[in-house]
């Protein structure tokens, strides 16, 4: 290849190459080259996970009751999605419904993990590509109190408490353990903040360290323990007594207030601190148009929160479903995951063989046969790739299509079709912002886009959480204490060869668990991760994936500090332990960049 | 350190948290040690109830304020200190992070680091820590079990660990007959989770391009672990390490 269009993109690897390997932070492998043209624009970009992941395998023969707790192990981060989509993949094959109390349930554990990994997410993943911490040391306190207090009335505000944070952060930085802060490239043009924006939010990734640890409790409460919530097929694993005192595993009216006062003070720092910093960062990157890649042409959500119980049509679920496709916005198709014409995964370029290689498989039908083999234009050896050669076999990820179309998931697809299906829920908060920063539409279709959506979202979540906080409490007034059902327990009661989905809306993104159960055992498992729909290399018909058509088209403003791939990949919210687990070789977590 | 008030005043063995932490993933062979040494020793001995044992799992920062709680801590996992597999070494305080970043070692432990370094600027890092760690015989085999080297190592750390929290004046109890551990579901405990587990045969399970030196033809196709490939060839033969940095 020299020249290809695809998807209104044109493909060009003649210019200079540029490997950036590992991209993510944590949890993960991901490489990354591109080739930039003189002006150091990225004009093919290539995405590559680098790790195999076989969980699939590891479930053969298991109990399906079971399942959730090795898919929890999947990722290290988002655990309990996996769980989630697991239990409701069993619960669909056998036909098991679950009570009320126990859909309320799991969308609380669910909202609650959207919020706290939004919130980790855009301060202590991703703030970094947008805040410039060293220059936060040159900051005036004075003058970051009187940005931060017109931003907000969170009180943690006065000259002297950014006076200590500048304090505190010039100890760190003096003791030479920049631990955390050693990805960045600090003093790259890029950083658009000034000195008092960067101390203001320095201050808040620290706040948001600490509050962190305020969210995670209702995982505790509900879950039994955190990390890892226990999860049950037909239900919720806990047992609710409003009168009980103490009572062990048993949850009474002193944790439910305590599950009421976290979402409240959830609600207030995704208000008052999450969201004006949002805005206030955009604001100054409103000219920084990039990263949109094919987020107006394809999007895709499998929706989730379902406001009745087994009901996991459109119609009930809270958090938007469907898919866009070729950019027809007026248009949002319903998706069917149980359809073998709309979800299929194909190999062409990913390291698994098929009989097939031209056409995908649905998950039912899936196969996960590794076939690891470079392509005659690869530099370097097999355990030292230079370059990897994108016209052949170049990713352990798979390549899901929708309908053949690469479809974007995450939080900003979940606000596009919400928007489009015209939710009130989800189009004004997206055109409040977009006329605070006085941008158009069109402007969502970017990198900030996907992180202004993850942040509306984090709000959207926190302030669901409180409405099915006081469901639950009506149900438990109303006597109404059932957690689990548990008639459908006994595999005897079981068919003998049944098949199943679950599904749910992880924080990256869509999440699709495909199960076949063979004599009261797992025969096939397989689970299409967010991270594989952007992650996904190109396909048969030469098509690339988000990741790939997020970063094309983009300046770099130094060849050599590749900041605004990491700031685009971030937004993402990648994660490929999915794909496996980090492997870091000698205590670094910087990117590797070569440019050749 | 610490630098928050209360933890000012001298360490109470009797009231103050301490935190027993197993980190790693259970599902990838040796790198499950650490999950594996918190299960055995919440089976065989009774800790008391300002002890927390957890299986951390690969949670990185999230483990943050399970850490940031404790005052003292005691943290057992896989750890690649270049000695020969099944080596037991224990590393204390300021020299965990620290020994990370001179050489390889655990598969999380950018996500540990990350959490301890997250800790000293929160000023809320435990006063008094201990890591107990075994060399890796392999960590690239997914869904495999750990190792019989590692395996024969998991009572020696958890004594090790035992005696820690003895030093720190807290009440270790001896069980008299094993219970289960409650650390995670059933299915995931160390018997019936390799019992469990399908054969290579059945179940391809090797690593990544990092490890692909090991790898030879499975069922005919894919690449597999090569039988006698040495635990140095996979540490050094992983590409994208291997250019320079900037």
């Amino acid at each position: 290849m020299t020249r290809h269009e695809t998807q209104g993109f044109t493909l060009d690897d003649t210019g200079r190459r540029i490997v950036v390997d590992p991209v993510t932070r944590i949890e993960g492998y991901m490489r990354v080259e591109v080739n930039v043209d003189e002006n150091n624009v990225i004009r093919n970009a290539v995405s590559t996970g680098t790790l195999w992941r076989g969980l699939e395998v590891i479930l053969k023969g298991r109990d399906p009751r079971d399942a959730w707790a090795f898919t929890q192990r999947i990722c290290g981060v988002c655990t309990g999605t996996h769980a989630l989509a697991s239990v409701r993949a069993v619960e669909n094959a056998l036909g098991i419904t679950i009570p009320d109390n126990a859909n309320i349930i799991r969308n609380l554990m669910q909202l609650c993990l959207q919020v706290h990994d939004h919130l980790v997410h855009f301060y202590h993943l991703h703030a970094l590509d947008w805040v410039d911490v060293v220059s936060a040391l040159d900051a005036d306190p004075r003058t970051t109190s009187e940005l931060a207090q017109s931003l907000s009335d969170w009180p943690l505000s006065s000259p002297g408490y950014f006076r200590d944070i500048q304090n505190r952060l010039k100890a760190f930085v003096a003791s030479g353990q920049l631990g955390l802060f050693t990805n960045g490239y600090w003093g790259n043009p890029a950083y658009r903040l000034p000195a008092d924006a960067n101390l203001m939010a320095v201050a808040h990734y620290l706040e948001a360290l600490d509050f962190q640890k305020e969210i995670v409790k209702i995982h505790t409460v509900f879950g039994g323990k955190n990390p890892h919530p226990n999860w049950l097929v037909g239900g919720v694993p806990c047992a609710i007594n409003l009168d009980g005192v103490g009572a062990v595993g048993a949850v009474n009216m002193e944790r439910l207030n305590l599950v009421k006062s976290i979402i409240e003070r959830t609600i207030e720092f995704v208000d008052k601190v999450y969201i004006p910093d949002l805005t206030a960062i955009a604001g100054f990157y409103r000219d920084w148009q990039y990263g949109g890649g094919i987020s107006s042409q394809c999007l895709l959500a499998y929706g989730d929160i379902p406001v009745r119980a087994n009901d996991y049509g459109p119609d009930s679920l809270l958090m938007p479903h469907g898919a866009i496709i070729n950019g027809d916005l007026s248009t949002v198709h319903d998706v069917d995951l149980s359809d073998p014409e709309q979800i299929q995964e194909f190999v062409s370029h990913s390291w698994y063989t098929y009989p097939d290689e031209t056409r995908g498989l649905h998950p039912w039908d899936g196969l996960t046969e590794p076939d690891f083999q470079l392509g005659p234009n690869t530099k370097g050896t097999r355990t030292k790739i230079e370059q990897i050669d994108e016209n052949a076999k170049y990713s352990w990820i798979k390549s899901p299509r929708w309908r053949g179309h690469p479809m974007e998931v995450g939080p900003l697809a979940r606000f596009v079709i919400g928007h489009v299906r015209g939710n009130p829920e989800f189009k004004e908060p997206v055109d409040r912002l977009l006329r605070t920063l006085d941008l158009p539409l069109e402007a969502i279709f970017s990198t900030l886009g996907r992180t202004a959506a993850r942040g509306l979202e984090a709000s959207w979540a926190a302030h669901k959480m409180a409405w099915f906080f006081d469901r639950l409490i009506s149900n438990l007034k109303a006597g109404d204490t059932a957690t689990a059902n548990t008639e459908r327990w006994d595999p005897a009661t079981w068919p003998d060869d049944v098949k199943g989905y679950g599904f749910t809306e992880a924080p990256r993104g869509a999440l699709g668990h495909w199960i076949h159960i063979r004599d009261r055992k797992i025969e096939n498992y397989q689970a299409v991760v967010p991270t594989t729909w952007n992650g996904s290399p190109r396909d048969p018909q030469g098509q690339i994936g988000p990741f790939e058509a997020a970063l094309m088209n983009t300046p770099l403003a130094k060849a050599d500090e590749p900041l605004e791939i990491l700031r685009t990949l971030h937004s993402f919210d990648p994660c490929l332990a999915c794909s496996s687990h980090v492997l870091s070789p000698d205590g670094q977590e910087m990117a590797t960049v070569t440019v050749r | 350190m610490r630098t928050d008030p209360q933890a000012l005043s001298p360490f109470d063995p009797h009231s103050d948290p301490v935190l027993v932490l197993g980190i790693g993933n259970l599902l990838w062979a040796d790198e499950g040690f650490g999950v594996r040494c918190a299960e055995t020793l919440g089976r065989t001995h009774v800790l008391p109830g300002t002890v927390t044992l957890m299986d951390g799992g690969t949670q990185g920062l999230y483990l943050l304020p399970h850490v940031t709680a404790a005052r003292r801590m005691v943290l057992f996992d896989a750890v690649d200190y270049g000695l020969p597999p099944g080596s037991v070494h224990v590393v204390e305080d300021g020299d965990i992070p620290r020994f990370t970043g001179a050489k390889k070692m655990s598969l999380h432990q950018t996500g540990f680091q990350e959490v301890l370094a997250a800790a000293t600027l929160l000023g809320r890092l435990p006063e008094k820590m201990v890591l107990i760690g075994v060399q890796p015989v392999d960590m690239s085999d997914y869904g495999g079990p750990l190792h019989d080297t590692l395996k024969a190592r998991v009572p020696e750390a958890v004594a090790l660990g035992v005696a820690r929290l003895r030093d720190w004046g807290l009440s270790v109890g001896v069980r008299a007959g094993e219970v289960s551990a409650d650390l995670f579901d059933p299915s995931l405990a160390h018997e019936p989770f390799e019992a469990g587990r399908p054969s290579a045969d059945e179940a391809c399970r090797f690593g990544d391009t990092r490890v692909l030196a090991r790898m030879s033809p499975c069922s005919g196709r894919g690449p597999g672990p090569s039988p006698g490939a040495g635990v140095g060839a996979k540490y050094d033969d992983r590409a994208p390490h291997t250019r320079e940095r900037i």
